[in-house]
């Protein structure tokens, strides 16, 4: 059955299988690299993406209960043109070893400042706690979603 | 300008320090030096991407080959331009000398050949000389991962890729005794179903078939229990049981021997520990007539290929071996295994590339675990309480069973076709190459005896080889543990203690400095603790000190982490504090959490519900502090903390209750049995 939705602001139509996880839909049909396969469970985080407000792992997200829904992934969340404050917070920090838990990581806090302009090191974490990074780049990733809040209340 | 090295990046960045290597030697902006991934087909075979040595050999590499390029340059510019080329600078590739004369790279580029052996006849810069060495530049690779750009092999899009993926017991070393393969035959798309022995896999047009095909093919299998595993609860007196190859790691003999009034005994233990990569491993192939390509995120592309000619009983110029980005890599973990399963499957679909990936219970089950180890270690105490002789054994499995370094192959397929190849047991790398098992056993202190030994396993019902630190994570975390312990006894600080015992430099440096920087030692209120660990890194490598803050209260909470390291000439310092600050958080998660579980007949810490690692909420503050040392050679920066920080955590709690936990990892319910034992 088709299946339709808006992936980073433009409408999108899917013929799948309604049960197909949200992840292999972006992946697989819609061709995307952003979010990432780590543990197909929702343990890991690392294919996380914005549905509406909120920060979900899609590879445990049913096709069909994302249908009529905004999908954000990191491609949508800004470009090397005109890069969000987390992008450009990420770099500027260097707040990462491998990078493969990074976007998954950023989708969760570009979540959290939607709902939390000005948060702390210990709401970062919170917010935070359902992504895994086993490089043990957390402390930079905290720092880089701090000066990216400043920066966003700043401008 | 292209470099092609051979060492690969496994999320360390050491792409980058390779680069502002090279452009620093030929004194170029660092954006014309483009870094190519490394490939059996046109890359130098450096070997493995492991032990913290990448810099060290690949950097000094790089260094001497540049160098001469650039004197190469400079004496056809003096040619040219008439002049005698010690007049001529480079900068930016232009090379000019007096009176506004002027040539570059690029124009004497067509005339220079570069298609020959590096002599090492010209001598490098100095470090005074070097503009960019020292520099914190910003990593190559960021932007592409922080826009989410194609950059993993799990991402790289292949013209008409196919997906594969592999039906392995749960079952250790399981037989496959019946499989129906009716069901997964009905699934659209589905290509092949590849079986030779026990190895079966499934080739699919699209991803959610490969999955649909295993799953259906899994209901089909019966499979028969292999290997026996051991007691999980009595691992640490089993490893001291088993067959076992015994060495004598170091023997020293006082010079003027010194009567014992008495001997203290204590045994440490560590557990088997999961790499536990977020990606799952993953592989491509692609079969053209009697050629096969293979992208793969192996820490040695060369040695992978050995392996695979062993396996595919092909000649070596046959298989094209090529580097592509994973996830972290901290070891010898799946890569190689699923470049092979790739490869049978690829087989079968001549001409079509296909992908294989790992499930997640499959990488934290199936992939090598880093070894547990049991340590003995005895001090022969004077009259005075004095260390006048020192003994540590270790009993466990060796360290490594890479690829490419025996005649059998170590990748897992081989050993489940119906010809199979036996397994691997894993070795020891020689002390030369700061040894496995024993890494880090013989002290760093000033005793005037010792005795070491290593009792390595001949038998493996658990997978084990190379993980970060091999055996030195676990005897550093015995050795500072043990002196913390005597420091105790004769109520002495543990920081005096042990730089009362150390007489070199360097070491005694790291340590005042991490001592000096957590304000040592601070007054401690109810539940909290501090302690202290030490090493340099296979005794050769990276000096580390850590200082541990822990609170102890529902659960054990390690709050600050402070750190002192010399890693002679950091290359790009900020890459070094990435490295340590990486470690120490690492380190705190085996200490806390970590632990592979296993009953009888499995591996059941398959998923990170079973085998939880360390959160965001639990992660210590991480404050390091580089002694810059220019004028002496780099060393690698990606081992060096773990030992530190794990006996800096256990002697913190130890300091915080009063409580010895001699065994990892350190959690609540091991410390609530122990208080109740004391």
């Amino acid at each position: 059955m088709t299946i339709r939705f808006r992936l980073n602001g433009v409408d999108t139509d899917i013929e799948a299988d309604p049960d197909t996880p949200l992840l292999t839909v972006l992946r697989g049909h819609l061709g995307l690299t952003g979010p990432h396969f780590g543990c197909g469970a929702g343990e890991c985080g690392a294919c996380n993406v914005l549905i509406g407000d909120h920060a979900v792992t899609s590879c445990d997200t049913p096709l069909w209960s994302i249908a009529d829904k905004d999908i954000t992934t990191i491609e949508g969340l800004g470009s090397v043109e005109r890069p969000h404050a987390l992008q450009r917070a990420f770099i500027a920090e260097q707040a990462l070893q491998c990078g493969y838990c990074l976007s998954g990581i950023m989708m969760s806090a570009a979540a959290l400042l939607k709902r939390n302009s000005n948060p702390t090191s210990t709401e970062i974490k919170a917010a935070l706690d359902r992504n895994l990074c086993r490089c043990g780049s957390h402390n930079r990733m905290v720092r880089a979603i701090l000066r990216a809040a400043a920066e966003m209340r700043a401008s | 300008m292209v470099v092609s090295p051979g060492k690969v990046e496994i999320g360390q960045g050491i792409v980058t320090a390779l680069a502002q290597i090279a452009a620093d030697e030929l004194d170029v902006d660092i954006a014309r030096v483009q870094m190519v991934r490394a490939s059996t087909s046109a890359s130098p075979n450096e070997g493995v991407t492991s032990g913290s040595l990448s810099v060290q050999h690949s950097g000094r590499a790089i260094r001497f080959a540049c160098a001469e390029i650039r004197q190469i340059f400079l004496d056809a510019a003096a040619e040219r331009l008439g002049v005698d080329p010690a007049v001529l600078a480079v900068n930016d590739g232009v090379i000019s000398g007096p009176g506004n004369i002027s040539t570059s790279y690029w124009e004497l580029a067509n005339e220079i050949s570069l298609d020959r052996d590096a002599t090492a006849a010209t001598p490098p810069k100095s470090s005074a000389q070097r503009t960019l060495a020292g520099q914190s530049l910003q990593r190559l690779d960021i932007p592409d991962k922080v826009f989410g750009r194609p950059r993993f092999i799990h991402d790289s899009p292949l013209p008409g890729l196919l997906h594969g993926r592999i039906l392995r017991p749960e079952l250790s070393q399981a037989k496959l005794v019946a499989l129906n393969e009716e069901r997964a035959r009905k699934v659209d798309g589905l290509v092949a179903i590849v079986r030779d022995g026990n190895f079966t896999g499934v080739v699919c047009e699209t991803e959610p078939g490969a999955e649909a095909a295993l799953a259906a093919l899994r209901k089909g299998a019966n499979w028969a229990q292999g290997e026996t595993l051991p007691d999980e609860e009595d691992i640490a007196e089993w490893l001291k049981r088993q067959p076992a190859v015994s060495t004598v790691i170091a023997d020293k003999k006082a010079a003027a021997p010194v009567a014992k009034a008495r001997t203290v005994k204590r045994q440490y233990h560590r557990p088997y520990i999961a790499h536990g990569s977020i990606a799952p491993s993953c592989a491509m192939a692609q079969w053209d007539g009697d050629l096969v390509r293979i992208w793969t995120h192996s820490q040695g592309v060369y040695l992978l290929r050995s392996d695979l000619v062993m396996v595919l009983k092909m000649p070596r110029e046959n298989i094209i071996v090529e580097h592509m980005e994973s996830a972290g890599c901290y070891g010898h973990n799946g890569a190689d295994d699923v470049a092979l399963d790739a490869a049978l499957l690829a087989k079968a679909v001549p001409g079509r590339p296909v992908r294989v990936l790992w499930s997640r219970a499959d990488e934290m089950s199936h992939a090598p675990f880093g070894a547990a180890m049991t340590i003995e270690v005895e001090a022969d105490l004077d009259a005075s309480g004095e260390i006048v002789g020192w003994r540590h054994s270790i009993w466990g499995n060796g360290h490594t069973a890479r690829p490419g370094r025996a005649d059998q192959p170590a990748l897992l397929a081989a050993t489940e076709l119906a010809t199979p190849f036996p397994r691997a047991i894993s070795v020891d790398p020689p002390a030369a190459v700061g040894g496995g098992s024993d890494r880090n056993s013989v002290p760093l202190y000033d005793f005037p005896s010792w005795h070491i030994e290593c009792h390595r396993l001949t038998t493996m019902p658990i997978r084990t080889s190379a993980l970060r630190t091999l055996g030195a994570h676990g005897n550093v975390f015995a050795v500072e543990s043990f002196l913390d312990e005597l420091a105790f006894e004769r109520g002495e600080d543990p920081v005096e203690f042990r730089l009362r015992h150390l007489s070199d430099i360097r070491s005694r440096d790291v340590i005042e400095a991490a001592a000096r920087r957590a304000e040592w030692k601070p007054a401690k209120a109810d539940g909290t603790g501090y302690g202290i660990g030490f090493s340099r890194y296979k005794n050769t490598g990276a000096y580390c000190a850590a200082v541990a803050e822990v609170e102890v209260g529902e659960d054990i909470r390690v709050r600050k982490l402070t750190l002192a390291v010399d890693v002679g000439e950091a290359i790009n310092p900020d890459g070094v504090i990435n490295q340590i600050e990486g470690g120490a958080i690492q380190a705190t998660s085996w200490v806390l959490k970590e632990r592979v579980r296993f009953d009888t007949t499995r591996i059941t810490s398959n998923s990170w519900t079973e085998y939880p690692i360390l959160r965001f909420s639990e992660v210590p503050d991480v404050d390091v502090e580089i002694i810059s040392r220019p004028e002496v050679d780099s060393v690698g920066a990606g081992e060096a903390a773990h030992g530190p920080v794990t006996a800096a955590i256990a002697n913190a709690v130890f300091d915080a209750l009063g409580v010895r936990l001699r065994h990892l990892p350190i959690t609540r319910d091991r410390l609530i049995a122990a208080m109740e034992l004391s």
